[in-house]
Parts: C-alpha cells; sequence; structure tokens
C-alpha cells in the first residue's frame, strides 16, 4: 500500500473539476436556451443577437474575452474530469495513462482558446 | 431456541458457501427455516446451524446492532443480520452472502485484514494536544465540541459501507468510507492534536479523491454516521492543505 503515503494531485484538477461545475450550473442551461433554442428560432431575443459582427465585438472586449475564456476552458476541465471518472466506472482504470489523455485534452482546448481569443484581438 | 414451527411460515434461506478445503468456488445452498414475525436473519442462520446444517460459518456475537459483526449481503444489500427480519421478505426466500468487496474467508465471514492495516494507519485514539498531569485533571469539552464529532463516533466498524462503496471495489487501496469518518472523528476532537498527521493519510493517493460522491455508504450505514459526509469534509480540507502548504512554512506530506 505505497499510494497511502503519496501525497495525491487530485487537489488541483478535483479544484478545476468544481470551479467548472459551479460555472456549469450557474451558465451552462441559459447558454444552451440563448444559442441553440432563443436565438435560432427567433424567440425572446432577436435573431441577430449573435451576428458576426455583435460576437467578434463581445471577444475583443476584455471582460467579454475573460467570460469566453473562463466558460470554455473551466466547462472542459469539468467534463474530462467528468469522463475520466465515469470511464473509471465503467472498468477503463483512471491510471496514468488515462490522465494525461483526458486532461491532456482539456489543456489543448485550454491553450487552442486562448490562442482563438488573442488572435482576435481587441 | 427450540425447534418450533412457529405460526406456520416457512422462509427459503440461500445462503452462498464457500469452504476453501473442498469447495472450488462459492455457490447457493438453500435451506427451508420456520419462522416467527420477530426473527431476524441472523436467527434463522442460527436455526440453519442449529437444527439443519451445523457447517455453516457466519460471525456474530451482540444481536442488537453494536457489535458490527454481522454484516453480510441481504438480497444485494449490505445490511446487519441481526438487524433484517425474515418478515421483511414477503416473498419467501432471502439471498445471503458475505459482504461484498472482500475476500471471503469462509461461507458468510470475510477477510477484514485490509481494513485493520489502514485502521491502525489513522490512530484511532486521541492525541492529546497538549500535555496535561493528574493533578491539572481531565482534559474538558463543551457540547458544542462535542457535537462536532459525535455522530462520526457511533461507527461499529461493521463494514457495510465498504460493500456499498463501488471505489473500495474498484480500488481497493481506496482508505474507504467507515476509516475516513474515524479519522475526522479524531481530528475534529478539540482535545486532540495529531490532524495534520492523519491528514496526510486523508490526502494521499489512497485517501479521499477516490471518492466521487456516490453517497451510498451513508445509505447503508446502521449507526447513521454518513462516512459520505467525512470524506467531503476532508476533500475540502485536504486541498485546503495541498494548496496551503506553498504559502506556509511547515508542509504536511511529501
Ligand atoms: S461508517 Fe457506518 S457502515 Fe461504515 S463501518 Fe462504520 S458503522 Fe459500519
Ligand atoms: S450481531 Fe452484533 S451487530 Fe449484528
Amino acid at each position: 500500500m505505497k499510494s497511502i503515503t503519496r501525497r495525491s494531485n487530485a487537489p488541483v484538477f478535483w479544484g478545476l473539476f468544481g470551479a467548472g461545475g459551479m460555472l456549469a450550473a450557474l451558465f451552462g442551461p441559459v447558454l444552451v436556451f440563448i444559442t441553440g433554442i432563443a436565438v435560432p428560432l427567433g424567440i425572446i431575443l432577436p435573431a441577430d443577437a449573435m451576428s458576426w459582427p455583435r460576437m467578434q465585438a463581445f471577444a475583443q472586449h476584455w471582460a467579454g474575452k475573460g467570460l469566453l475564456f473562463l466558460v470554455v476552458a473551466l466547462f472542459m476541465w469539468h467534463a474530462m474530469h467528468r469522463i475520466l471518472h465515469s470511464l473509471h466506472d465503467l472498468g477503463v482504470r483512471a491510471g496514468t495513462a488515462m490522465q494525461f489523455a483526458c486532461y491532456g485534452v482539456a489543456l489543448l482546448v485550454t491553450i487552442l482558446a486562448t490562442w482563438a481569443l488573442m488572435a482576435l484581438g481587441f | 431456541m427450540a425447534e418450533t414451527t412457529g405460526n406456520g411460515k416457512v422462509v427459503r434461506i440461500e445462503v452462498l458457501r464457500y469452504r476453501p478445503e473442498q469447495d472450488e468456488e462459492p455457490f447457493l445452498q438453500g435451506y427451508d427455516v420456520p419462522f416467527t414475525d420477530d426473527m431476524s436473519v441472523l436467527q434463522g442462520l442460527q436455526y440453519i446451524k442449529d437444527w439443519l446444517d451445523g457447517t455453516l460459518s457466519f460471525r456474530w456475537s451482540c444481536r442488537m446492532a453494536i457489535c458490527g459483526s454481522c454484516g453480510m449481503m441481504i438480497d444485494g444489500e449490505p445490511r446487519l443480520a441481526c438487524k433484517t427480519f425474515l418478515r421483511d421478505f414477503p416473498a419467501g426466500t432471502v439471498r445471503v452472502e458475505a459482504l461484498a468487496h472482500f475476500p471471503i474467508e469462509r461461507d458468510l465471514v470475510i477477510r477484514m485484514d485490509d481494513f485493520l492495516a489502514k485502521l491502525e494507519r489513522i490512530k484511532p485514539y486521541i492525541i492529546p494536544k497538549e500535555a496535561r498531569t493528574l493533578a491539572q485533571g481531565e482534559y474538558l469539552q463543551t457540547p458544542a465540541e462535542l457535537d462536532v464529532y459525535e455522530q462520526f463516533s457511533s461507527c461499529i466498524n461493521c463494514l457495510l459501507c465498504y460493500a456499498a462503496c463501488p471505489q473500495y471495489g474498484l480500488n481497493p487501496e481506496f482508505v474507504g468510507p467507515g476509516i475516513m469518518a474515524l479519522l475526522h472523528r479524531y481530528n475534529a476532537d478539540s482535545r486532540d492534536g495529531a490532524a495534520a498527521e492523519r491528514m496526510e493519510i486523508a490526502g494521499s493517493e489512497a485517501g479521499v479523491f477516490n471518492c466521487t460522491a456516490v453517497g451510498y455508504c451513508s445509505e447503508v450505514c446502521p449507526k447513521h454516521v454518513d462516512p459520505a459526509n467525512a470524506v467531503n469534509q476532508n476533500k475540502t480540507r485536504a486541498a485546503g492543505d495541498y494548496f496551503l502548504r506553498f504559502i506556509t512554512p511547515k508542509g504536511g506530506a511529501r
């Protein structure tokens, strides 16, 4: 039983998972409603609410950028942690390889989101 | 108890048998047991041993949900045999098996070496914060200080929560719900001073982060200990320790 004497690094991922979960609970449903129902169907919100110029302006403002970054990155860390542990429950052991794969995807998406947001300029 | 036919009711008890010296693998054996409404599953097993088949092995002692010896899977659920009644199986059959997730020693008796080894590691006793001489008198505690840990001190080491925990089933290195409840019981005691040492175990790779918040452990606990709550409180604390060690001089585990 070596594992009982080794400090776990889980708090890092658990923290990101928790933060992403909180954000998902607060913003997830309303985001699905806005982007998936309200805007495409033109109910409540005008159909051009998410037009290119508007969204570009949103993503170029520092606050919009920050919000987009948090929503994309933290949702991703939350999701990959969940997937890792759900696969573990289904018999795919959450060993080092699986941790690299799952958290690696989250890290990759975080980097891509940073790059895309920066590329859009201010 | 004499061989009575009670009020004429009979229940079929299917028992998972395994005698390592003669059985290749565990198998179910059925017994028809006459019972009365006040009989527990444990009494049913005792009837079998006394009157039908003396070779059956199972653990028990107090027959009143205090000693924690009689934990077993009853119709697939981890329960105390002395706290489960035969009258509650109206279909007329009940399946009794050794506690899940543990190696079987013989019939319904499991090996609890793993649990005992872990129990020893958390130092399940008060390690006084400050030494007091006899002349200084006892270590006093307010009712509010008692409230913080009292619930967690009701654990009877019955292991039902381990049989309920899917994560312990998948990774037996996980210290598990019962041990975490006991760890918390001592850490939360105002007289104790060894929390930092015990937190090394809570925050280890075998510790609290193996839990995925299933919560079944607390549902099956016969003493309402709520081990899931102990695990969750210590997730927050272990995470705090993890990050705080970077800003406080003396760190915990390596
Ligand atoms: S926490 Fe409850 S279920 Fe678990 S060993 Fe203690 S008494 Fe039994
Ligand atoms: S015999 Fe003691 S708890 Fe059941």
